[in-house]
């Protein structure tokens, strides 16, 4: 068990060097080489100058991957091109909307995902599987997108039953502490404007739950007939158990170790859908950062920052998806 | 005093959507005396597995059509509703399976798996199950049965985790007890262990056992009346003695024939079944063994071959059986 | 009283009916895999209503210019003349779904665009396939360092989320052309192919019938070739199909993002619907509706195409 913790760790240090290492050398690979990208290119010569010096980047190149590295470790990005601010406040400043935004959005692919997929399998054949089985098929074919707009079009157009867009009403004075606005609302008992920040979630979060939904729905169908097909479950019932003992103690735990899996995949693909719903709903967010932070020039300290950041978050998740199944599943335990 | 069991012209038919239907058990029926073991002989694709599943009802429902009577002494088991026949199962009737690593539950600790028979039939509360669940891994031979209590099936061998799907079997001292094919997946050396342990317990306890299987050897070792089917039909029964010294059937004459023998010269070469299971007619139209058989003659194409008692409570399904005089 | 028997015995007639009766019974041809398989294909609902989308997609692309009533380029007059920023004109004589936000006929693009969607679709499809195929099978085949070095690429390429990757391709490109699109879209398939084909060539080079082949001298070269890999083509033809449908999407998302085809020529649905369909959305919702059913109906079409094929060749759904 400790072997294999250290091993994933071991590999997850390297995939995040490798990949560092690809982005030091794509600033580099750029025509006009990464002052022309940090500057732009009507840069006055002077200013060029100015910045290679600053930069280090007269000295030997391997000097440069040391220190980048270094600077990558210490959480030095620089500062971004567009606003002059460090990076690492620009992206600590977008962060919690979007992890507010992609954690409503699991739970409601979870929590909707598992008991659909269930109840579909247990009704296989008949109506609700096949509603669900088609609802699932366009939830994974339509452009999120598209969706995001749908939805606004049909929910806060004529009918204002939700905000179009935005994370919180304006004027509604809310207390900044975590960044997080649902959960400071509740610290400072401001529980109006946890509620406002609640409404203004629904929607994006609906939208970005939509293809982890239709996936959990899907993975866990499929793997509850399977489970159902298996030799343990007629074991189970030649023993005469009761039907809700065998689903709940034969089918569901068993039934569900795929979908863990699914589950850690699927919030790293949150990280990527977050990037369309958020420009959908004007939200905030990290996506919001990199869609900014690409049209027009491009800002590379802080795209730079966000890949890693992403690639971090999605390899440590899958990490402790992997570690969880050591829990839930005993023939990897000893393993 | 009525049978324990009293199959009656069971017949159990697949039938999927967009496909021809297909019967698998076509008119069965067999009895077995309380404490007495009875055997279903045949080739894979006859229909004895089917049969065992059928009688405890633990055929999916859907796509397959079960008709006929499965009398459990004054019970028609397939009258019985689904959730009323939970009762029974594992209660009054236990059943051991083929591969014993995919029938017990790869997550759940092995007590559990045996506790959970006796808190559903007896009332147990999960302590007192536990308790027991450790006598009956010891009473079939599990060593050091406390501690496996606790491990998960794929830490054990598989003579173990068959030696515990009995355990779990014979838990609730069901009175009748169903082995599919037992020792099929084990290795040769655990069979006889495993055939001798079933043996045992099946004597001391009383309980009667239909032991399905395509091995004569376990039958010969087992059985006190043995049923042999062929393509869905009973073809022969008899007690254990008189198939073993004069089969009359063609069939059952071949499989015996098929065995190797200490007793006939190396230079003899083994005799074998002319093609598969899968050169069948279907009963209706004469016999299906009827492609196979070096006896066939023109009574056999035509119409169905009837059961017709033998002597001592057999029967035979042929139009133009063995010989009694050329029987090995 | 014994009879002999035996098939020899028997009345013609008896026996030209056995005969009769066994080939009744037994299914003509089909033990092969793919044969089965096939056959199970034809049978299921599922793989017909996503061949019939796909087909009719295929059919309106080849021939576009048969069935659009315009070019899709020409801004004609008519329509132009009524077209401002809050008011884009809708179906008129000639014009079937109206303008674009451009004056040009908007059924006629939506009809070229199933060409430049199948083109965009194709294209970065087969990339990522023959790269992924490409790099699976060196690292399936040679094993050793290069498996490890591809395997750790493949590592690499997977730590960020598809769209991720993509959007960083084009970010890495500076500017956007149709080719950076292509390209992103297809590199991003590029570890999952790599991944399917080595997983599946590892798998086989311990199966029977490998082991027979080089037992009996077969050179490794042919092993590959002629054995391991035409094994591996099936699930690499499936993920393909699924890859499509992922692939337009992806696509529609980067033009979305303002990262897609800056041609505003360029008739393709993805482009359609991410630029003019919802900047126009509360002036013509049309714009968008009819770019994102078409995108939905095709990656549907592969999707359960791709699905239904996956389960025709999966083992345990064989009878």
């Amino acid at each position: 068990m400790v072997r294999i913790i250290s091993r994933r760790l071991v590999q997850l240090v390297v995939t995040l060097l490798a990949l560092m290492t690809l982005v030091f050398f794509w600033l580099r690979s750029l025509p006009g080489g990464p002052v022309d990208a940090l500057l732009g290119e009507r840069a006055t010569p002077q200013t060029r100058e100015l910045l290679t010096r600053a930069l280090g980047y007269d000295q030997p190149i391997w000097v440069q991957y040391g220190r980048f590295l270094k600077n990558v470790v210490t959480g030095n990005f620089g500062n971004s091109i567009r606003t002059g601010e460090p990076v690492t406040d620009v992206i600590s400043r977008s962060f919690p909307a979007t992890v507010e935004l992609a954690l409503a959005a699991i739970i409601i692919a979870i929590g909707l995902g598992v008991p659909l997929g269930y109840l579909a399998a247990r009704h296989r054949g008949r109506l609700l599987d096949n509603a669900t089985i088609i609802v699932t098929l366009i939830g994974i074919s339509i452009p999120i997108f598209f969706l995001g707009y749908l939805l606004k079009d049909w929910l806060t157009q004529g009918v204002h039953i939700f905000p179009p867009s935005g994370r919180i009403s304006t004027g509604l004075d809310n207390t900044d502490v975590t960044g997080f606005f649902v959960l400071d609302g509740l610290l400072t008992r401001e529980l109006d404007a946890s509620a406002d920040a609640l409404w203004h979630l629904v929607l994006p979060a609906l939208t970005l739950a939509t293809i982890p939904l239709a996936i959990i729905i899907r993975i866990t169908r499929a793997s509850v007939l399977d489970v159902l097909d298996e030799d343990y479950i007629r074991t189970a019932d030649a023993k005469g158990l009761r039907n809700p003992t065998i689903r709940k103690r034969h089918v569901l735990r068993n039934a569900l170790l795929p979908v863990v899996t699914i589950i850690g995949l699927q919030t790293g693909a949150l990280l990527a859908g977050a990037v369309l719903t958020e420009k959908v709903y004007n939200w905030g967010g990290l996506g919001t950062l990199i869609t900014d932070s690409i049209s027009g020039s491009r800002d590379y300290p802080v795209l730079q920052a966000l890949i890693l950041l992403a690639a971090a978050v999605f390899v440590v998740v899958n990490l402790v998806v992997d570690l969880s199944y050591a829990v839930i599943d005993p023939r990897v335990r000893v393993r | 005093m009525p049978p324990l069991l009293d199959v009656r012209e069971l017949s159990v038919v697949f039938q999927r959507k967009g496909t021809r239907p297909v019967t698998a058990v076509d008119g069965v029926s067999f009895t077995v005396e309380p404490g007495q073991t009875v055997g279903l002989v045949g080739e894979s694709g006859c229909g004895k597995s089917v049969t065992s599943l059928a009688i405890m009802g633990l055929l999916p429902r859907r796509g397959n059509k079960v008709t006929g009577e499965v009398r459990f002494e004054d019970t028609d088991l397939l009258q019985l509703r689904p959730r009323d026949l939970r009762d029974w199962r594992g209660r009054d009737i236990g059943m051991i399976f083929q591969d014993p690593l995919s029938s017990l539950n790869p997550v759940i600790p092995l007590g559990v798996q045996v506790a959970e028979v006796l808190e559903r039939h007896q009332g147990r509360t999960r302590q007192a199950a536990l308790k027991q669940a450790r006598e009956l891994l010891d009473a079939v031979g599990i060593p050091d049965p406390a501690r496996r209590l606790k491990e998960f099936p794929h830490q054990l061998s598989g003579g173990m985790r068959q030696r515990a799907l009995i355990a779990i079997a014979l838990a609730c001292k069901p009175r009748l007890l169903i082995a599919d094919e037992p020792t099929t997946a084990l290795d040769v050396t655990i069979q006889a262990q495993i055939l001798t342990l079933l043996k045992e317990l099946v004597d001391d306890s009383g309980t009667a056992l239909v032991m399905i299987t395509h091995d004569l050897g376990v039958v010969a070792g087992l059985c006190d009346t043995v049923n042999v089917l062929y393509a869905g039909k009973v073809v022969e029964r008899a007690y254990r003695h008189d198939l073993f010294a004069e089969p009359r059937h063609p069939y059952t004459h071949g499989l015996l024939q098929s065995v190797p023998r200490l007793d006939v010269d190396r230079g003899e070469r083994l005799h074998q079944i002319r093609g598969s299971v899968s050169d069948n007619i279907p009963w209706p139209e004469g016999c299906a063994f009827a492609p196979r058989c070096d006896r066939v003659v023109d009574d056999c194409i035509g119409e169905t071959v009837p059961l017709e008692p033998t002597f001592r409570a057999g029967a035979l399904r042929c139009a133009n059986p063995v010989p009694k005089e050329v029987a090995v | 009283m014994t009879r002999p028997g035996g098939l020899a015995t028997l009345a013609d007639h008896k026996r030209k009916r056995i005969d009769e009766l066994i080939a009744r019974t037994t299914e003509p041809g089909g033990v092969s895999l793919i044969r089965d398989a096939g056959r199970r294909l034809l049978r299921n609902p599922t793989a017909i209503v996503g061949a019939v989308l796909i087909l009719l997609f295929l059919i309106i692309a080849i021939f576009a210019p048969l069935v659009a009533p315009h070019d899709p380029v020409q801004r004609f007059p008519e329509l132009t003349k009524d077209l401002t920023v809050d008011s884009i004109p809708g179906a008129t004589a000639g014009h079937p779904l109206g303008s674009d936000p451009l004056g040009r006929d908007f059924a006629s693009r939506m009809i070229y665009g199933a060409r430049q969607t199948l083109f965009v679709g194709v294209l970065a499809t087969l990339i990522g396939l023959l790269l992924g195929v490409l790099l699976g099978a060196l690292a399936g085949a040679i094993g050793g360092w290069v498996d490890a070095v591809v395997m750790r690429l493949t590592d690499v390429m997977l730590a960020l989320p598809s769209l991720l990757l993509a959007i960083t391709l084009v970010a890495l490109a500076r500017q956007s052309t149709q080719w950076t699109v292509i390209v992103a879209v297809a590199v991003v398939n590029v570890p999952i192919f790599a991944r399917l084909l080595r997983g599946s060539m590892l798998a086989q080079r311990e199966s029977d019938h490998v082991l027979a082949a080089r037992a009996l001298g077969v050179k490794r070269r042919d092993i590959v070739l002629r054995h391991m890999l035409p094994n591996s083509l099936t699930a690499v033809i499936v993920q393909a199909t699924l890859t499509f449908a992922v692939a337009i999407l992806d696509a529609a998302a980067l033009s979305f993002l303002g990262l897609g085809d800056p041609d505003i020529n360029r008739a393709e649905w993805g482009l359609m619907l991410g630029v003019d369909g919802v900047r126009y959305f509360e002036v013509r919702p049309e714009l968008a509706y009819f770019p994102a059913l078409a995108i939905i109906f095709v990656a549907l079409g592969f999707t359960l195409l791709g699905e239904s094929i996956r389960e025709a060749l999966d083992p345990k759904n064989r009878r």
